[in-house]
């Protein structure tokens, strides 16, 4: 922000903060196209000169591709209930993935387990996946000649604790024993308010054409 | 041939480490030029953790000094935890630099800055995970050359079996100078193989290539003489002294990381050099003269600096910031200028006087106040004499008052212990000074909410320095000192409730002794430590004071010598000393009739103010005392508030 000359405003008390906050951020080890936040500014300013400073600040492959002005009424948070990724699973055939794939959608629940800040936690993985995929094989990037490479979609809905990429991969494991030879590559494509008809809204556009987002 | 980058084998291994961020590089400030097009090409590194690593002021001047110039390539790498470690050995992939990823055992040269000894076991995990042997002598054309620098390369020679090369004192001439040969010798083809081109380098007088000297001992195990192998070998090697640091405004383009770091500022030195004499302190004695940067070009540092980076805090670093000529003016035009906006200001190392909270409360103008330590280093008057730190109970509380009644509610008070001469008494004189703090602080306030912290350090003799005779204490006599202390400070719990004490055992220190005033026979200790699974001791959490004992008790006995022979014996006069061959300017005498004037209570001016008292530096190294004032004010005088 300073180095961009954003006037950010400052939270008041002893130690000042600026005023930017993270709305579900990606967790670590994985790529994003679709993050969301939001910075309160000392003063009004154009969206577009603020989206260009920062994106200019910033460094190579952190890229601010839009920003809008907030109306008063919902927050970013309000607005954002489910994201939509793409995992690469290098190593891994389309049909095997298919596979797990479906024991995972015929699971009524699927526990695992992780570590988190309060402890080891069991959680069910299915209830959370609005829509899980297996793209088809001509629609796959032939990034790494040789070697098959399944991908899958995936529309995960924001829960407490939440589910994330690897959660559901544990899940394959626990339904399917699906166990990739290399780390798989997740990477979030979408954020935003999920439709009846499976669809990401995004969360900026009900400040763009000034629709209230629940009237839609 | 070009270099691939590790990333793709990296990346898959990031999921399974903590902290996978302090690998990834992308900082705003770094450089990634291409391989084929560079003629020399360096990997800096800083042997420590990534977040330690990266603020270090050193390799970042000497990143951009090097990354200027455009046939030279630089790139940093920094100890990989051992989590990552493991992960490397078991999928071959091979200690990388930040920047491009690329396998540091590609690259011409390894630099390496030692700004404490405890990174030694680091330096051994790099080099072997690099792919280059161990020892020097087994590297070949193939390998880089490894060049330590940085405060302990005023004694290499524990590390002399690992380096090939070390350079003593400032490195921004000298890293240019290196890279000059390095450049030409590979332009002619690289005649002479890598012994050429380390002979080319000693030949210089300033780099010192252990392998071209031979050292001889005695029955008894001290050293005997250190004498080049070579004919054309300098006897002595001189450090490095960049003068006219206004022709050095470097860092220009700092750092900026993604992961979070121990220093997240920009950080400017406003001096090089200390004379003020305190006998313990190698970095005043190794430095020597004092050469200020001018008020103007500090300014100019700070405003380009914040510019670039965007940081919101400003370090105005030396090694007694209070002393630069114009400290007033830097202070208060930079107070001036940043008035009104989230800049703070920060001046550490600051001295015993009422002067400092001065200062400080002039850079706390915009509501930000950075905390305030002094360091008495020692609790007795006497054993102030003894370290040549003139300060008196009196400076100490009215200092210590002037801040509590200026707003400060905390101060931190640092001191050592296990300095020599020292006895039970003069350490328990902390908790009478402390409760004196308290009380004086109380009185004059009239609250009771203040407080103070005694932070306490283990001395650690240090080459090159009045100290470098003396014996050290045991940490059994250490840790029996600072039980008494507590108990002392607590003996009045009203008092004591106001007084935080923080202490480190004497153990590390002690590894710090044998390893800071070792001879080469203490990199058989070093190899051992590494080889049983030593890393990053300088880690609390990761130094095992047991592997250390174990691995000296293990190698030294062959040479007739010990752990205690190395830290707790007093040498004397004649005694070759494993450094007495590199030459810091300070006259060796000199050196020795401080040491006795430090036992009999004798102190010694600063010669800023005073005249030349012959430490030996100026005549020897060329060198000259470079101070102002100047006179010169910081322009522009608007505040960058309303100016923006």
């Amino acid at each position: 922000m300073r180095r961009a000359g954003v006037p950010i405003a400052f939270s008041q008390g002893f130690t000042p903060h600026p005023k930017i906050s993270y709305a579900s951020a990606a967790p670590t080890g994985v790529a994003s196209e679709a993050e969301y936040l939001e910075i309160g500014l000392q003063a009004t300013a154009d969206p577009a000169a603020v989206r260009a400073s920062l994106d200019a600040a910033l460094s190579p492959g952190l890229d601010v591709l839009d920003a809008v002005e907030a109306r008063p009424g919902t927050s970013l948070p309000d607005r954002i209930d489910a994201s939509s990724w793409r995992i690469e699973l290098p190593g891994v055939e389309p049909d095997t993935l298919a596979q797990a794939v479906a024991a995972f959608t015929a699971a009524g629940e699927v526990l695992v387990e992780r570590l988190t800040k309060q402890g080891r936690r069991t959680f069910d993985t299915r209830g959370a996946v609005a829509a899980i995929s297996v793209i088809s094989e001509s629609a796959a990037p032939s990034e790494v000649t040789g070697v098959p490479c399944a991908i899958l979609d995936l529309v995960v809905r924001q829960v407490t604790p939440s589910v994330r990429p690897d959660d559901v991969l544990a899940g394959l494991r626990v339904v399917a024993d699906l166990e990739p030879p290399v780390p798989p590559r997740a990477t979030r494509l979408a954020q935003g308010t999920l439709t009846a008809q499976g669809a990401i809204v995004d969360p900026l556009e009900a400040d763009r054409d000034g629709i209230p987002i629940g009237e839609r | 041939m070009s270099v691939p980058s590790v990333f793709p084998q990296l990346e898959q291994l990031l999921p399974r480490i903590s902290k996978p961020i302090q690998y990834v590089g992308g900082e705003l400030g770094a450089v990634v030029k291409d391989w084929d097009s560079a003629a020399v090409r360096w990997a800096l590194m800083y042997p420590d953790a990534y977040e330690v690593g990266l603020p270090n002021q050193g390799v970042q001047i000497l990143y951009e000094v090097l990354n200027e110039l455009p046939d030279v390539l630089a790139e940093r790498t920094y100890a990989v935890w051992p989590d990552l470690e493991r992960l490397m050995r078991e999928h071959g992939v091979p200690q990388f630099t930040v920047d491009a990823h690329r396998p540091v055992g590609a690259f011409d040269l390894l630099g390496v800055s030692f700004a404490t000894e405890l990174g030694y076991t680091n330096l051994l995990t790099a080099i072997d995970l690099a792919g280059v042997p161990l020892l020097a002598r087994d590297r070949t054309t193939d390998h880089p050359v490894v060049v330590a620098g940085g405060h302990a390369a005023f004694n290499p020679e524990p590390i002399a079996d690992f380096v090939d090369a070390a350079v003593l004192g400032d490195g921004e001439e000298a890293v240019l100078e290196i890279t000059g040969i390095v450049r030409a010798w590979k332009a002619e083809g690289s005649p002479g193989g890598r012994d050429e081109l380390l002979l080319r380098l000693a030949r210089t007088e300033s780099v010192y290539v252990p392998r071209f000297y031979d050292v001889d001992y005695l029955p008894d195990g001290r050293i005997q003489r250190v004498v080049p192998n070579r004919a054309d070998v300098p006897f002595r090697v001189h450090k490095r002294t960049t003068m006219n640091l206004d022709e050095w405004p470097y860092p220009k383009k700092p750092l900026v990381p993604l992961a979070e770091t121990v220093h997240e500022r920009y950080a400017v030195e406003i001096f090089r050099g200390c004379t003020r004499g305190c006998r313990f302190c190698q970095a005043g004695m190794i430095t020597r003269p004092v050469r200020e940067r001018s008020i103007t070009t500090v300014g100019q540092m700070v405003k380009e600096g914040l510019e670039f980076s965007g940081f919101s805090e400003v370090g105005l670093l030396s090694l007694s910031s209070a002393d630069h000529s114009e400290i007033g003016d830097i202070c208060s035009g930079l107070a001036q200028q940043y008035e009104g906006t989230n800049v703070s200001l920060s001046l550490p190392s600051t001295r015993v006087d009422a002067f400092n909270v001065t200062l400080a409360q002039e850079l706390s103008r915009n509501g930000r106040r950075t905390g305030l330590t002094f360091a008495p280093e020692g609790g007795s008057e006497r054993i102030r004499k003894v370290i040549n730190k003139m300060v008196s109970e009196e400076d100490l509380i009215r200092t210590v008052v002037t801040a509590y009644t200026n707003g400060w509610r905390q101060v931190k008070l640092y001191f050592m212990c296990g300095l020599p001469t020292e006895t039970d008494d003069d350490v328990l004189q902390i908790a009478r000074l402390a409760h004196e703090v308290i009380r004086a602080g109380r009185a004059a306030t009239g609250s009771k909410d203040i407080r103070c912290t005694v932070s306490i350090g283990g001395f650690v003799p240090k080459p090159h320095t009045p100290f470098q005779w003396a014996s050290m204490c045991t940490p059994e006599v250490i840790d029996g000192r600072l039980r008494k202390l507590k108990a002392e400070i607590n003996s009045d719990r009203s008092l004591g409730r106001a007084i935080g004490f923080r202490y480190h055992d004497g153990e590390p220190s002690l590894i710090e002794g044998l390893l800071s005033r070792g001879d080469r026979r203490v990199g058989a200790v070093i190899r051992r430590v590494w080889e049983e699974g030593g890393r990053f001791d300088g880690w609390s959490e990761h130094f095992s004071y047991r592997r250390w004992v174990d691995a000296a008790a293990a190698t030294l006995p062959e040479f007739g010598v010990d752990l205690d022979w190395y830290t707790t014996r007093e040498r004397d006069e004649t005694e070759v000393l494993p450094w007495d061959h590199l030459d810091s300017g300070l006259d060796k005498d000199w050196l020795w009739q401080d040491w006795q004037d430090a036992t009999s209570g004798y102190e010694q001016d600063d010669c800023r103010w005073t005249p030349c008292f012959d430490c030996g530096v100026c005549p020897s190294m060329d060198t000259e005392i470079q101070i102002g004032p100047t006179g010169r004010k910081l322009l522009p005088l608007t505040p960058v508030a309303s100016a923006g």
